[in-house]
């Protein structure tokens, strides 16, 4: 029970402005705000804050939904493999049955991939740093191509796929070992006919799987995702649409690889 | 209410332009934003089966919000090396620019206080709601709310002042 005639609060205020004020107390609030004039203008100016929000971002649920988001888009899970999606469940499954629906909910989210960032940035810096180079852009050229796999995926500790690019007009170079954030790490370079490059970056990752992600940086991109413990950013000129055919068409590769 | 997976794939598709909205409002960028949306919309599908009834948009909430704290956690240990272009910057023209300052202010909010403004005021959750979402007791979401109030005011009206020196 309220009493109509208790002094109003600063919480009241605040409800009375978000419909959150119990019936038996909108008169007094009324009252109240009449008599007090700067609180009357304190809820106008929430009520302005407010205004402004909406009209700042409400445009954006009217927007058309980017392909993306279409369901079967989302359930067919790129770039998330069918082991990788089992061991997610798994996951929920255990975080479920630990928390109750409150607690598994955020355990699910607390397992976000907060490294990701992390290797996109490590991964951009080596693009910008490797792809200006003339001379020496990898360690280990193409023609070599056979050692440089075999070599690498003893180094970082699994199976290494250089995706065939030719399809989209990519010629690989080669590629280098890196430090990366959880190890080391590898990058595969690609030219485009106009010389444009294309980079691959790959390490392991302790998150199982993400979704496709983009980035921007000053002058160029990236698309990067994490499939069965292993991150991949694939770096390359701001073109988003170019990048993510290729991103998409490295993704096809390492995904067919890691099944097959 | 959903019922089956076809009503909760429908309940979770009529979310997502609200989803789109709340995060384009809490982080400021197109780009990060729609990741977040994705990324929640890829958990809350392949979770489905695990999901026992109760409300399935404050549920969506739960895991953006949640997806978003801990991006800026990551962020937080490693300050921002690349940098990323504010692609809001498009949405700056025509009517909307004169709101430049509201997403000015709400940017330089704490982000809990910010989560729960945007719930309440643009995403029309009850306190109780953001309470859910934000796993503290109402008492919270209000002081929150009151604080985040106060703040973008604070931030309007010192903006002001400062814009006016320059002219």
């Amino acid at each position: 029970m309220t009493n109509p005639d208790l002094p109003v609060t600063e919480d009241e205020l605040h409800a009375y402005v978000d419909g959150e004020l119990p019936a038996d107390r909108q008169n007094a609030v009324a009252a109240w705000l009449l008599a007090h004039p700067e609180d009357a203008a304190r809820v106008a100016g929430w009520r302005t804050q407010a205004d402004a929000m909406r009209a700042r971002y409400a445009h954006v649920a009217d927007e058309p939904l980017p392909a993306r988001f279409r369901t079967d888009a989302l359930l067919q899970g790129r770039p998330i493999g069918r082991r990788v999606a089992a061991i997610a469940v798994a996951a929920t499954v255990a975080a479920f049955l630990a928390g109750g629906v409150a607690g598994w909910m955020a355990r699910g989210a607390n397992a976000a991939p907060t490294g990701l960032d992390l290797f996109t940035s490590e991964a951009l810096s080596a693009h910008r740093l490797y792809v200006v180079e003339v001379r020496h852009p990898v360690e280990v050229a193409a023609n070599e191509q056979a050692h440089m796999v075999q070599w690498l995926s003893k180094r970082l500790g699994y199976s290494q796929h250089v995706p065939n690019l030719e399809t989209i007009g990519l010629k690989l170079i080669g590629g280098r070992l890196l430090p990366g954030p959880n190890g080391a790490a590898a990058l595969y370079m690609y030219e485009g006919p106009t010389g444009e490059r294309f980079t691959i970056y790959s390490t392991r990752a302790r998150s199982p799987q993400t979704a496709l992600r983009f980035k921007r940086g000053d002058r160029n991109a990236a698309y990067y995702w994490v499939d069965n413990q292993a991150a991949f950013v694939v770096s390359g000129p701001a073109d988003r649409s170019r990048l993510k055919t290729v991103a998409e068409a490295v993704y096809e590769q390492v995904d067919q690889a890691t099944r097959g | 209410m959903a019922s089956g997976i076809a009503g909760f794939r429908h309940s979770v598709e009529a979310t997502i332009p609200a989803l789109r909205r709340y995060a384009r409002a809490l982080t400021h960028d197109a780009d990060i934003a729609d990741d977040l949306v994705q990324d929640t919309l890829v958990r809350a599908l392949r979770s489905e089966s695990l999901f026992h009834g109760g409300d399935i948009r404050a549920w969506l909430y739960t895991i953006l919000t949640n997806l978003n704290r801990n991006r800026l956690r990551g962020l937080a240990r490693r300050p921002a090396l690349v940098p990323i272009t504010d692609d809001d910057a498009a949405d700056m023209t025509g009517p909307q620019a004169g709101q430049r300052d509201i997403g000015r202010a709400l940017d330089s909010l704490v982000e809990e206080q910010r989560a729960a403004l945007l719930l309440v005021v643009l995403e029309g959750l009850t306190y109780r709601e953001v309470a859910d979402v934000q796993g503290v007791p109402i008492g919270t979401v209000m002081s929150r709310l009151a604080r985040a109030r106060a703040q973008i005011k604070a931030h309007l009206d010192g903006e002001r002042p400062t814009l006016r020196r320059v002219k």
